[in-house]
């Protein structure tokens, strides 16, 4: 039966964005950067109307590594926010934190999984979880806005505390399938 | 010797009473001429990563508003990262500046032209994303001026220096990237900070 718990629980799992913003703000990140994905939208707006947050748009999802190492090089924190295919642009420049030890924290949002209505989504969101394991990341996997905050916390204290590569990959499901009939 | 500028020259200029400038060298010949200008623990020369130099710097001059930021690289590392002058034009950092060492060659893969051999202007590049100052140096006496520009010019400047394209003898930093990360954070944040 739904109880107040569970109305306020459902209430912060519809606002999974929110939860990981506030995440990102008690784990000290300060710089954020990105190549949008619809899945990211909400995020991104909240970490441009964060005054304490530096927020950088990418042209391409690899700078961001390079970013966060410069960020970590000057004692911040940087996350980068990206889809599942900017993965496969990364690839060389995982060998920043895998040289060099520097944290790096990617929170992927995934195309290509059941329901994908572009078929060019399809072979690189397959290869992500392959790409990011051969690449030296370790990911956790995000299927319900539920857990949003505690998947976002556990995989940032392991890449600030451990000085180590992680993503968050975010369902597709829990994101919402591009229908390519959204109102423009 | 011929008249135009040498690499190593130009780099032992910019970095002679360096201060407490942050360097990022990019991989091949800038970080060997910076580690022939002396290795220093806020210079971070980069062994791969081919692309990232640029990025590398805006990260540090974002996290570091107080101090100057210079990128030296060539131009095949940064043609490799043409895209990261947009990001950097967008943010604006005042505190950086990006040299490009461009001998119009790949130097470290046997001398293949690259595309400023070809006529590609990377300085107007910079100028279209929004630097504040780019110039090409093609002359030394136009090196003083660059250097007090990279210490403390408004930035974020970018100058794209012509030279001869010679080889060096090597002069190679560190190639542990965890210790020259650590010792570059020891060296800015001290001891304890560098460890959280």
């Amino acid at each position: 039966m739904p109880g107040k718990i569970s109305s306020t629980r459902s209430s912060a799992a519809a606002d999974w964005p929110a939860a990981m913003h506030r995440v990102l703000k008690s784990q000290r990140v300060r710089q954020i950067s990105y190549v949008p994905d619809a899945g990211h939208k909400r995020l991104i707006e909240l970490c441009h109307a964060d005054k304490n947050m530096a927020v950088v748009p990418l042209t391409t999802e690899e700078e961001g590594m390079g970013l966060a190492a410069g960020a970590w090089l000057g004692g911040e924190r940087a996350v980068l926010l990206m889809q599942s295919s900017g993965v496969g642009n990364c690839v060389n420049a995982l060998t920043l934190a895998a040289n060099c030890k520097f944290p790096l924290l990617m929170l992927i949002t995934m195309r290509g999984e059941e329901g994908e209505l572009n078929p060019w989504q399809i072979p690189m969101g397959r290869a992500t979880p392959e790409t990011l394991r051969l690449g030296g990341v370790r990911s956790f996997r995000l299927d319900h806005a539920a857990d949003a905050r505690a998947t976002l916390s556990a995989a940032a204290r392991f890449a600030f505390d451990d000085c180590a590569a992680v993503a968050v990959t975010i369902s597709q499901r829990l994101i919402g399938i591009k229908s390519f009939q959204e109102e423009r | 010797m011929s008249a135009g500028l040498h690499r190593r020259d130009v780099v032992k200029a910019l970095l002679r009473d360096r201060g407490d400038i942050l360097v990022v060298a990019g991989l091949g010949s800038s970080a060997w001429d910076c580690a022939a200008a002396g290795d220093h623990p806020l210079t971070f020369p980069l062994w791969g990563a081919m692309g990232s130099a640029c990025m590398i710097g805006l990260g540090l001059a974002l996290a570091q508003p107080k101090h100057r930021v210079l990128v030296v690289t060539g131009d095949g590392e940064m043609l490799m990262g043409l895209g990261s002058l947009a990001t950097i034009g967008a943010q604006r950092p005042g505190n950086l500046a990006v040299v490009v060492l461009d001998n119009e060659r790949y130097g470290e893969t046997g001398m293949q032209k690259t595309h400023t051999a070809y006529g590609v202007d990377l300085a107007a590049a910079a100028r279209a994303c929004g630097f504040i100052k780019t110039r090409i140096i093609r002359k030394s006496a136009e090196i003083a001026s660059m250097r007090s520009d990279v210490y403390r010019g408004r930035g974020p400047l970018f100058f794209q220096i012509k030279v001869e394209p010679d080889s060096p003898p090597l002069a190679l930093p560190p190639r542990d990237g965890a210790h020259l990360s650590r010792r570059f954070r020891e060296a800015l944040l001290g001891r304890r900070a560098a460890t959280r």
